[in-house]
């Protein structure tokens, strides 16, 4: 059942909905019709000069090996920060779940890592695995591992990974938890009735349950890596070492807003919205048959 | 297929005393309904047999074997609960087959057992649905036949039939009992019914606020209820109390109301005019003139065909009820002699509340 209100006359409505319109007008509509005007054009550094080119911006992108390694580690990140985030909050809540003591101060905590700002996380990571400075990355050196992210690849991938993924726990965390307390007691004391000992119960009746929230949560935690993780990646390795760390969000800036190709940047910016576009999709059909099972 | 024995059970949350020692043993085959007021800690009983919750003292034994410290999982007991807790991501048959999975049954003969079970139930066209997909009623039997087809040691239900419409829960009510009997599984049953205690119970326990204040067939504990609280519970519409003294060296009991009954059955113990409630079930009032006589004013008549039951008040302020044949027809407002037959009365000492039997043996039942 929808409750209505009901409005005499056209004027109304358009008027209370005018600030939300443009809101999304301005911020959102107008910069998105540039970026995709602007991937059509080619347009000299000092931006003077320009030129339809038709999709020879994508044609170019496509073909660059450093788009394609960007995409690599976009897929690895994402694949990654999703797994983390995801598994690390499933198991948080299933503690939380258990009547313990002090479940209240403990769940508080797990909550504040979300209201940290992506860069101040990074900072707070870089206080802890600099090699130099930070406690553990210090610690790592002095027990004869050669610790330096700004050297290393794959311990920079690492880093951003288990950064970007810190931030998310709580937000993964708080879902799951709702969906754990939202399954009946009476179903799972059937189960243990049936025989079923706790990891079994866990995996036969806990996991499947919880799988529309575990769906929903994956959609909104590759959104999440692919597109909110600009401000980790810029505080704690910049892409590097040697793009190591470059991902396709971080790759905009870098040919944006770094090497002035914005024909190029804002053709990547179309696929990024494309790919947006997509999961939002996704997540808004899940939402509506939230039913799985 | 097992006994069980429960000694001295009690429990409390926290501060709170739910359960203050709770002995009862059940015999192989036996059908035994717990009934008594919401809250009295009916469910937190059963919950302890099946092992979901610890008890605060005693013991839980089946078979002669000591299982308090048995996780539900090993204490091989089935039990429908009372929102049927069906798996509701898995189909019927999944449903019926999860706990025989979980014992590694081969997988044909999982197959026939689950079919055979719902062939029992009348549940044989349902096995490929999701729980969400079925009517209450077929729920129910669907948690009916997860607990059967495991086969287990003993059945506990919970108010299973609670949930489902007058007619379906008489139904049920006779299918469990068939069933129960047919399979000869050792069964506690939970309601706060007292028709469905009276129908499927073997045996009754009666509880009230965490004792039990009998333990016997529904038959005796109609006829001999042990207390009032018993008394004023099973049967419908609910026993008369009078407020009474003993009198005549305790051969007769002296009515608050003026009448003075001498028992049928021999002395009540006590001194002369010890404090006495005396109860009589309103189907034994009869509707005659005497010198014992007792005029009622009648304040609401329910002529229900076969029988009126009649709603009053004595002079004193006592109301009283009576369930008269259906030929008599009396109105509000009129005052109506009733005599109260004194082989049908039961006596209760005043403090207690506890049921005061003769003096001399049992002279009569
Ligand atoms: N987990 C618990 N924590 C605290 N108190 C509880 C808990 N479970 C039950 N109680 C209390 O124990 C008492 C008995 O509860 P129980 O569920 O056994 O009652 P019941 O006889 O089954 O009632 P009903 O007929 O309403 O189901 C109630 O007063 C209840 O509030
Ligand atoms: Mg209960």
């Amino acid at each position: 059942m929808r409750r209505r209100v009901i409005f005499r006359g056209k004027v109304l409505p358009y008027l209370l909905l005018a600030p939300q319109i443009a809101v999304t007008l301005v911020f959102f509509f107008w910069p998105a019709a540039q970026a995709v005007r602007q991937s059509l054009l080619r347009e000299d550094p000092f931006g003077l000069r320009s030129e339809f080119v038709g999709l020879e911006n994508f044609r170019a992108v496509l073909a660059d090996p450093l788009y394609l390694n960007a995409v690599r580690n976009t897929a690895v990140f994402a694949a990654a920060v999703a797994g983390i985030a995801l598994g690390a909050a499933l198991f948080l809540a299933v503690q939380a779940d258990k009547r313990i003591r002090g479940a209240g101060v403990y769940k508080t905590l797990l909550i504040w890592p979300y209201a940290v700002a992506p860069a101040v996380a990074a900072v707070l990571w870089l206080f802890l695995f600099h090699p130099s400075i930070g406690l553990i990355g210090r610690a790592l050196n002095a027990a004869g591992m050669a610790w330096d992210y700004k050297l290393d690849g794959a311990q920079a991938m690492l880093l951003v990974i288990v950064a970007a993924a810190w931030k998310q726990v709580s937000y993964n965390f708080i879902f799951f938890l709702a969906g754990l307390q939202s399954i009946p007691a009476s179903v799972l004391e059937a189960a243990a009735m049936d025989g079923a000992r706790p990891a079994y119960r866990f995996w036969t009746v806990v996991f499947p349950l919880l799988s529309p929230t575990t769906f929903f949560l994956l959609v909104v935690n590759l959104t999440y890596a692919f597109f909110d993780t600009f401000g980790v990646i810029h505080a704690l390795t910049g892409g590097g070492p040697g793009k190591a760390t470059e991902t396709l969000i971080y790759k905009v800036y870098v040919d944006g807003v770094q090497n002035l190709n914005f024909g190029g940047s804002a053709a990547q910016s179309v696929i990024l919205m494309a790919i947006v576009i997509a999961l939002t999709a996704v997540q808004f059909r899940s939402i509506e048959r939230r039913v799985h099972y | 297929m097992a006994t069980l024995e429960l000694v001295g059970i009690r429990k409390s949350f926290g501060a709170a005393g739910v359960l203050h020692g709770i002995d009862l043993s059940v015999a192989d085959g036996e059908m035994v309904v717990i009934v008594g007021a919401s809250g009295c800690g009916k469910s937190t009983l059963l919950r302890i047999v099946a092992g979901l919750e610890t008890p605060t003292a005693g013991r839980v034994l089946i078979d002669g074997r000591d299982v308090t410290p048995l996780e539900p999982a090993e204490r091989d007991i089935a039990m429908v609960f009372q929102n049927y807790a069906l798996y509701p991501h898995m189909s019927v048959f999944d449903n019926m087959a999860y706990g025989l999975r979980i014992r590694r049954v081969p997988r044909a003969e999982i197959r026939r057992r689950v079919e055979e079970t719902a062939a029992l139930l009348g549940i044989s066209a349902l096995l490929d649905r999701r729980p969400r997909q079925l009517s209450g009623g077929q729920r129910q039997r669907v948690a009916m036949g997860r607990a059967i087809v495991r086969e287990p040691r003993l059945f506990l239900f919970d108010e299973p039939l609670s949930n489902l419409d007058a007619k379906l829960r008489v139904q049920m009510r006779a299918e469990i009992r068939r069933l129960q009997k047919r399979l000869g599984v050792t069964s506690l049953f939970v309601t706060h019914d007292q028709i469905e205690a009276m129908t499927l119970g073997d045996r009754l326990v009666v509880m009230h606020e965490g004792r039990a204040a009998q333990i016997a067939t529904p038959m005796e504990v109609w006829a001999r209820p042990a207390d009032t609280f018993v008394a004023g519970f099973i049967g419908s519409p609910a026993m008369n109390f009078l407020a009474a003294r003993l009198a005549e060296e305790g051969r007769a009991a002296a009515l608050a109301a003026g009448p003075v009954l001498r028992f049928a059955d021999g002395p009540r113990p006590g001194a002369e005019g010890r404090r006495l409630v005396v109860g009589i079930r309103p189907e034994h009032v009869e509707a005659r003139a005497g010198p014992e006589a007792l005029p009622l004013a009648v304040d609401l008549a329910e002529p229900l065909g076969s029988e009126t039951v009649l709603h009053g008040h004595l002079p004193g302020g006592e109301s009283l009820t009576a369930r008269l044949p259906g030929g008599l027809a009396p109105q509000a407002g009129e005052v109506l002699p009733l005599l109260l037959p004194a082989e049908a009365l039961h006596v209760f000492d005043a403090e207690t509340g506890r049921r005061l039997d003769p003096l001399e043996g049992m002279a009569r039942r």
